[in-house]
């Protein structure tokens, strides 16, 4: 099966539980998700939602492997681009390991076709996303804050 | 993960058309990207262990695979350091219209 995958990988110095606070708890997320917050309860088979600060909802999905603090996978589409939405459900996963002192997160978003526009839409928020959370877990402050996100 | 190491990884012409190769299509076997290179297997391997180190290139495992992914975070990571956050538009578009002049050099 032919899949279109992007991996990103970033270090943080800080504990396993804080990063999973940070990819689980709203109060974080708007802080480093350019004003955005997910809404979910994280247990298996529970919806999320990733909400702009209107209230519309931009992708959407389910919770299908929770592991607290190391392993959170979900399904996901967007909700707000009808020709992503028509495309289905893509996955992610986000891996939490203690290296060093540090953390290392690895998050792998993948749909199995290729030539996703959903896929290569979110290709260009994950590095801001990330590079955001770590600033805001490391220094306090968030990377880039109040700049719109344009991705899925 | 050190700035240095990333610096490092890039000072190479060799290491910087891996990583064109994964930007250009995600997720290779070592035997994809030694495709059509003029590189030996084994320096290909080399190289490819210091843009691990530096975070660059991280590998999973598929199966029996193992395919090497471009990690964009660091490169990220760098231009945040000196461009401010309102900059990033119009510096986007100015690549963008760099590109399209220069098109179809390869060579960014």
């Amino acid at each position: 099966m032919s899949h279109d995958r992007f991996v990103y990988v970033t270090y943080i110095r800080t504990t396993p539980e804080t990063l999973w606070d940070a990819l689980t708890q709203p109060a974080f997320h708007r802080q480093y998700w350019f004003g955005m917050h997910i809404e979910s309860d994280w247990a298996v088979g529970s919806p999320w939602r990733l909400l702009f600060e209107d209230g519309r909802a931009a992708d959407a999905g389910e919770i299908l492997e929770a592991d607290p603090p190391r392993r959170l996978v979900i399904s996901w589409r967007n909700e707000f681009r009808p020709e992503l939405t028509a495309e289905g459900f893509a996955r992610a996963s986000f891996e939490i390991e203690a290296v060093d002192g540090s953390v290392k997160l690895t998050v792998v978003h993948e749909m199995e076709r290729t030539g996703s526009k959903l896929i290569e839409a979110v290709s260009g928020g994950w590095p801001r996303i990330l590079s955001s959370l770590k600033s805001l877990l490391e220094t306090g402050e968030p990377m880039n804050r109040g700049e719109p996100l344009r991705a899925a | 993960m050190s700035m240095d190491a990333v610096f490092k990884a890039l000072a190479d012409p060799s290491r910087r058309e891996l990583l064109d190769r994964l930007h250009a299509r995600s997720g290779q076997s070592l035997n994809q990207l030694c495709e059509g290179l003029s590189m030996t297997r084994q320096a290909v391997t080399k190289h490819l262990a210091i843009l691990e180190q530096a975070n660059l290139v991280v590998t999973l495992k598929r199966g029996r695979e193992k395919l090497h992914f471009l990690n964009p975070v660091p490169i990220h990571e760098i231009a945040s350091r000196w461009i401010g956050k309102y900059q990033l538009g119009p510096l986007q578009a100015l690549a963008d219209l760099k590109t399209s002049l220069e098109e179809p050099n390869d060579e960014p």
